[in-house]
């Protein structure tokens, strides 16, 4: 299962490449951590650009809810028993144009339920004080059947 | 062109509709992001665009699922907003997404061509509201639920 495999490298692995996603991989995303949080990176790639030096509000929105289920999963109790993780409603705030550099992204889980969880994410470029773009999203969490 | 010998040969005939649907092709091919995920042009009104998502590895978020990354399927709707922006305004505006939610009501059929059709509803001076929809195949059984604000950049007008 992804989700098992990602949540082991997120236990046993401080950074690390996001490849056990496609999707992730086709972004080129990485993760860094520390003790309070896992950071995705995402390179500046031409792939990513939407109109001419910006980067497409979509490849923003694919780093922010990467970086919501990467939260969702180190909130998750035991790495080896993972849910399947759905988002069910995103809602991003582009507030300021994303320039062709490094981005990162940041989410903190609001409130952790058993099938529902909450989460804002954030990514920045220069600054963290300045975020290009914010989320929300709420995910669901199908459990194995025990 | 008028340096051209003239020719006898009958000329290709386009009509309008394929030679708009070129147009467009050829402006969504010069964006990068798009071209990632291999979205393409299909089908726009006087205020909605669709655009189409025909299946690739580099969508999937779960390939133990197959699922296509939401994200993937986000990128659809806001560029497909944007296109109905600009049809719904007649002309071409640099726009700017403010904010855009979308629902996600249910995963796509595997391998599908996931379509994304957004409608402008309403315009104002300085904001444009889309709303729309992914499907695919059926649009009365949407996979997903969009809404979204837009600023768009007007040049500045001289004030007398």
């Amino acid at each position: 299962m992804t989700s098992l495999a990602l949540a082991r490298a997120l236990r046993d692995e401080r950074h690390g490449r996001l490849d056990m996603l496609p999707y992730a991989k086709a972004l080129d995303l990485r993760f860094e951590q520390d003790d309070d949080e896992v950071r995705v990176v995402m390179p500046f790639a031409i792939g990513l650009v939407g109109a001419p030096g910006r980067l497409h509000g979509g490849a923003l929105a694919g780093l922010l809810e990467i970086a919501g289920l990467a939260a969702v999963i180190i909130a998750q109790p035991d790495a080896d028993r993972m849910p399947r993780i759905r988002p069910i409603t995103v809602t991003v705030d582009f507030m300021r144009e994303g320039t062709p550099v490094e981005t990162f992204a940041a989410g903190e889980v609001t409130r952790l339920g058993r099938r529902i969880v909450n989460v804002a994410a954030r990514a920045w470029q220069y600054e963290r004080g300045r975020p290009i773009a914010a989320a929300n999203l709420n995910f669901l969490l199908d459990w194995p059947e025990a | 062109m008028s340096d051209l010998p003239p020719s006898d040969l009958p000329r290709p005939v386009l009509d309008l509709a394929a030679r708009q649907r070129r147009f467009v092709q050829r402006f969504l091919d010069g964006v990068p992001h798009l071209n990632l995920l291999g979205i393409t042009f299909d089908s726009y009104g006087p205020d909605w665009a669709q655009l189409q998502m025909p299946y690739a590895p580099q969508q999937v978020a779960d390939p133990d699922y197959g699922i296509i990354a939401s994200g993937a399927i986000f990128t659809l709707m806001d560029s497909a907003a944007g296109f109905s922006i600009n049809l719904a305004l007649g002309e071409f505006l640099p726009i700017a997404t403010i904010d855009l939610r979308m629902d996600y009501l249910r995963a796509p059929a595997l391998r599908a061509t996931v379509s994304g059709r957004a409608t402008c509803y309403r315009l104002t001076r300085q904001i444009a509201f889309v709303r729309g929809i992914a499907h695919d195949g059926d649009p009365a059984d949407p996979i997903a639920n969009m809404a979204g604000t837009f600023m768009l950049n007007r040049p500045e007008k001289a004030v007398a």
